[in-house]
């Protein structure tokens, strides 16, 4: 086996964790504050791609523009269905959120399929990331360093604003008890809202950084989400490090058996949540409720 | 004569089906220490729960510093320059201690500065980083009441301060009421501890099955303790 093959696959697997990373990390905020499981999450990434690329083929709005618009719509779209639907089912048993959710999804992809079927669409290289650089053991492509570089900067990004912010704290609390949160005066219920867009918006930045490099299709999400709910479940659910963290570690245990063990490699992530379901079964990062 | 700080006429609440307030009337002025006193499962939490706007079902009226809040969401009324400090503290256990305390917002000018914050509850300092949790049961109640006396409240509703602390913590909550006194805040208490209470009080509301049925003021309390007794069950 080339070391170029192991390198290669090493950053495949790189960029597949930070994509598992966004989306679960949104995940865990929305599921922390709402106690909903957002399982629409795989739509919303998808509908992030989706819109740079509508961007750029009916408006001619390239991607640098799409990167700050396609987030910014798959949060207003998000904050809208979090007012109109999820927002009735909070007195509800966890389930119903998550039937919801999951019902979401299916019309918003059966939606795309109807409209641009499931062949898939492709969207370039954004100009000034084409190209790359050869490191000598490897090429590196620029675009997919960019991707693996602006994920870390959002991940880390929202666990610092998360766990040592004023707003992070308000948000802590208010996962905490809500109720006495806005008895000190801060409007929970908004600030509920716009928690649901940012993590949804997650998504959708991650949709727009993953166009480029896979197509933009109608099933990309569903594709993507299974993996990422075993993400979610193995780094333990809620947790914000937890899914930053074992995020990228998948995407690169996936990529290294890619290397060793192709047969594997589809499966290794759901190996991994099985052994960590039997040994810790609130997860990596977890904690027992 | 100024206008109350908190009247309640006609107050009505419920907790799922169960109807625990029945027309609850009370009144408090400004600048003084009203007690709710009575026994368990009276209603003197829901009240106080009712005038926050955390109870989901209630109705008649509660006016607060002029302003009818029968309907409004707990965010509304705090912001009307009300302080809550809930039974069992409510410290935030995933937050550290300052986190804590500089949570609840600044609500209006002249509240307490940080440094005015310290001086009154040292500990308070020593532990900002302690995560809340770790805090014994005294210095949560601190906390409980040190995070609102920073954010400008001039009105502060407190729900047994002193249940499950040894006398020398009660009697520096008792302390800490009078320094509140001081400043010229209003207060509204519920207290199981009655010799607390009476020390610190200007009135004493007596509640009974969701409902007042008397109301004593300080100097009346040494000549009626009997009566209070036989409220109170001692």
């Amino acid at each position: 086996m080339s070391l170029t093959a192991l390198f290669g696959q090493l950053l495949l697997g790189l960029i597949n964790g930070s994509f598992y990373a966004m989306l679960s990390l949104g995940l865990a905020i929305i599921f922390g504050l709402l106690a909903i499981v957002n399982a629409a999450q795989g739509a919303f990434y998808m509908l992030g791609a989706f819109v740079a690329w509508m961007l750029l083929q009916y408006l001619g709005i390239g991607y640098w523009w799409a990167l700050l618009l396609a987030p910014l719509a798959v949060g207003i779209i998000g904050m809208i269905l979090e007012r109109t639907l999820i927002a009735r089912v909070y007195n509800l048993n966890h389930l119903y959120g998550l039937l919801l959710t999951l019902g979401v999804f299916q019309i918003i992809q059966g939606m795309f399929v109807h409209w641009y079927g499931t062949s898939g669409q492709p969207y370039g290289d954004p100009v000034g990331l084409t190209g790359g650089y050869n490191l000598g053991f490897m090429f590196l492509p620029a675009y997919r360093a960019w991707v693996v570089g602006v994920s870390l900067v959002f991940c880390f990004g929202t666990w610092y604003g998360i766990e040592k912010t004023r707003l992070g704290a308000y948000l802590r609390a208010a996962t905490e008890n809500p109720m006495l949160v806005r008895a000190f005066g801060i409007n929970v219920p908004r600030m509920v809202t716009l928690t649901f867009g940012g993590g949804v918006a997650l998504a959708g930045l991650a949709g727009v950084l993953a166009a480029p490099i896979y197509q933009v299709n109608p099933m990309m999400g569903a594709n993507i989400l299974i993996t990422v709910f075993a993400v979610v479940v193995i780094g333990g659910f809620g947790s914000i490090l937890g899914s930053i963290v074992t995020g990228l570690a998948l995407g690169v245990l996936e990529g290294f058996s890619k290397v060793f063990y192709p047969e594997a490699s589809n499966m290794v992530i759901f190996a991994v949540m099985i052994i960590v379901l039997m040994v810790k079964p609130a997860g990596l990062f977890g904690r027992e409720r | 004569m100024l206008e109350p700080v908190l009247e309640i006429a006609g107050l009505h609440g419920h907790y799922g089906e169960s109807h625990v307030l029945h027309g609850v009337d009370l009144s408090v002025g400004s600048g003084k220490v009203v007690t709710i006193v009575g026994r368990n499962g009276a209603g003197k939490t829901t009240t106080l729960r009712a005038v926050m706007g955390m109870l989901a079902k209630r109705a008649g009226s509660i006016r607060v510093m002029g302003t009818e809040t029968i309907a409004f969401a707990p965010e509304r009324v705090a912001r009307l320059g009300v302080g809550y400090v809930p039974e069992e503290r409510g410290i935030f256990a995933s937050l550290n201690v300052a986190e804590n305390l500089f949570l609840p917002p600044v609500l209006a000018p002249g509240g307490m500065s940080s440094d005015e914050i310290y001086r009154l509850f040292p500990n308070l300092k020593e532990r900002g980083r302690s995560q809340g949790s770790k805090l014994s049961g005294g210095e949560q109640q601190m906390l409980a009441i040190a995070r609102v006396l920073r954010t400008g409240a001039r009105f502060l509703i407190l729900d047994e301060p002193t249940e499950g602390l040894a006398p020398v913590l009660v009697q520096q909550i008792g302390k800490v009421l009078e320094t509140i006194k001081e400043k010229g805040l209003t207060v509204l208490l519920v207290e199981q501890n009655f010799r607390f209470a009476s020390r610190v009080s200007d009135s004493h509301y007596v509640m009974e099955s969701g409902k007042i049925i008397d109301r004593l003021d300080r100097e009346e309390v040494a000549g009626k303790m009997s009566r209070l007794e036989a409220y109170l069950g001692f």
